[in-house]
């Protein structure tokens, strides 16, 4: 289903363009792709531009420009947009520990899957996925998508807590779980990864349209990296920034 | 960090439970899910630097609800906007909007919000914790700083002006609630025409329930939940936001909000409003009504204009002898004292 983006104002300062009410591939892309598109073009006044699942909010400072300034610059833009050119920047492979001990809910999520748990870890080591949104806690990933099968719906009883780092699921989605508060989501294993150091000079690890791709490693292995400041997980830079 | 050391401290020997160091915020994170923080009432650190001829961008004490007592062992000036929060230096009231000399030594106490909810105690030389990401506002739900405690000391600037004249403002009045400006938001079609209609007909009041991250509002009647049930794509946030929680239960989110959510919003507070918001103590009555968007982006002010403006809204402070308690302990006639020079000594 391909929708007109649709532009909207988002506080007085911030215009929203939305790609679509529903969350599809085609408008993440597209959101992900557009928001790289607004940040090189440099637009005077334009202090800000955040993506999240579907749209992109450019925020301007309005004794700089206006609304209606802006919505010239970046309307050819959003015409333009073609979501098969968003290349990842950057390549993450994070190792991750799917023993039982880590991973307390995999069995029960392959099982709404309709996998086996080995089947399951596979599936998951063996697709790139791609940082789709950050929020909820600072830095924390959103991740997909999976294949159509892991639309599996969070669960009615929340968790109460997570280890940081801890890898769940839920509607075709992972996250690296980085926040002190319950979740529906299903703990289907556990990465050493912080994805937020507020306290360096690197406070995030994630940008928005990241690839990343999780490694199985052994319980014994995963001992040994969770001494690694960033958890065993290497980081490849796949193309440079456009600005 | 050596000039630390040469820093004066302020002691704290009370504290209040909602009591953080905050500043102007840090902007420009949302895309890494990080909202921009800062004071709750931004108009209060204006006010502040009007008042004491300094930068906005300082960091201060923001008290929510109830202050502390507190000691500096520098000579500085002071000041206390935001929510009137009753106050004392040695036991001499001092009044909210005003500069003051905080002497060395002399112990300062501030008490319980007479009117509003959050109060600003700023210094001149600015409070000067570590930075973190380029601001020294405490985050609390994203892990930046803590609440502050009785038995800390906190580092703060030497005064840079300490002969400056006494100052005074009458603040923008904000503590009574009443009619607020709203604008919509990329939701406000996921609303009917009738619960937006209801929605600006509808007389809320502050709910008790509230922090940094936002208030909830109470009314009496049905919610106002969207359109097409609650299955929609979270989305991006701004301070501002009127979101509907659960069956339509609206909340207004605050400096330190979540940066997407997945609750419908019916449109967003204006930044000139937000003031009154933070400062609606639970009960406070509030009512809603759209601007155009026209109308909206016309309220922009830079923060340069508006700390201009108030700074020309600043009196010095001339003092009448009448408002002078102690009139005796001035020196007024050389030779005339308290006689009690012996016992003070």
């Amino acid at each position: 289903m391909t929708t007109e983006p649709e532009l909207l104002p988002l506080g007085i300062d911030g215009i929203l363009v939305r790609f679509a009410r529903i969350l599809t591939e085609d408008a993440n892309a597209k959101a992900l792709r557009f928001r790289d598109q607004v940040q090189s073009a440099g637009l005077p006044g334009v202090t800000e531009v955040a993506s999240s699942l579907t749209s992109v909010r450019i925020g301007f400072d309005p004794t700089e420009t206006d609304r209606q300034t802006v919505t010239e610059a970046i309307h050819p833009l959003i015409n333009n947009v073609d979501a098969s050119e968003s290349d990842a920047k950057r390549l993450w492979r994070i190792p991750a520990c799917f023993s039982p001990n880590h991973a307390p809910q995999l069995g029960e999520a392959a099982a709404l899957a309709g996998v086996s748990p080995d089947q399951a870890v596979a599936q998951i080591t063996r697709q790139t996925t791609r940082v789709i949104a950050i929020g909820f806690a600072p830095g924390q990933p959103y991740l997909g998508m999976l294949p159509d099968h892991w639309d599996i719906p969070r669960q009615s009883q929340l968790t109460e807590s997570l280890p940081r780092g801890a890898l769940i699921t839920a509607v075709r989605q992972l996250i690296i779980w980085a926040a002190d508060a319950p979740t529906g989501w299903r703990h289907i294993g556990q990465t050493a990864f912080r994805v937020y150091r507020p306290e360096t000079s690197t406070p995030f690890a994630f940008e928005p349209g990241d690839a990343v791709q999780f490694e199985a490693v052994s319980a014994a292995d995963f001992a040994a990296i969770q001494a690694d400041p960033d958890g065993g997980a290497r980081c490849e830079v796949l193309r440079c920034c456009q600005r | 960090m050596r000039g630390f050391a040469l820093l004066p401290t302020l002691t704290i020997h009370g504290a209040g439970p909602g009591l953080t160091v905050q500043d102007l915020g840090r902007p420009g994170w949302k895309a890494q899910g990080l909202s921009s923080g800062g004071a709750v009432d931004r108009l209060a650190l204006f006010e502040a630097a009007a008042l004491l001829g300094t930068s906005p961008g300082q960091a201060v004490i923001e008290m929510m609800g109830f202050g502390g007592t507190f000691h500096a062992n520098a000579d500085t000036r002071i000041a206390l906007t935001g929510a009137e929060m009753q106050a004392d230096i040695d036991g001499t009231p001092i009044a909210p909007n005003r500069t003051h000399l905080l002497t060395a030594g002399a112990m300062l106490n501030i008490g319980s919000a007479r009117a509003g909810l959050f109060g600003y105690l700023a210094f001149a030389g600015g409070i000067m914790t570590a930075q973190i990401m380029d601001s020294r506002a405490t985050h609390l739900t994203a892990g930046i700083g803590k609440r502050l405690e009785a038995g800390e000391a906190l580092p703060f600037g030497a005064d840079p002006d300490r002969s400056r004249q006494a100052m005074r403002i009458a603040p923008e009045p904000r503590f009574t609630g009443g009619a607020i400006r709203i604008m919509r938001g990329p939701q406000a079609d996921f609303f009917t025409t009738e619960t937006l209609h209801s929605f600006t007909q509808t007389q809320f009041s502050r709910s008790p329930r509230g922090n940094r991250q936002g208030i909830k509002l109470d009314y009496d009647g049905n919610g106002f939940p969207a359109d097409g049930g609650r299955n929609i794509v979270s989305d991006l946030i701004v301070p501002g936001d009127i979101q509907m929680a659960g069956d339509g239960v609206p909340y207004i989110l605050l400096a330190e909000c979540q940066t997407i959510g997945g609750y419908p919003r019916i449109g967003s507070v204006i930044p000139a409003d937000l003031p009154k918001i933070a400062q609606a103590a639970p009960g406070t009555p509030l009512q809603f009504g759209f601007l155009t968007i026209a109308e909206a982006d016309a309220t922009a002010l830079s923060d340069q204009v508006l700390l201009s403006q108030l700074t020309k809204m600043c009196q010095t402070i001339v003092r009448d002898p009448n408002d002078i308690a102690d009139l005796l302990g001035y020196q007024l006639i050389s030779g005339a004292t308290r006689g009690d020079d012996l016992e003070r000594s």
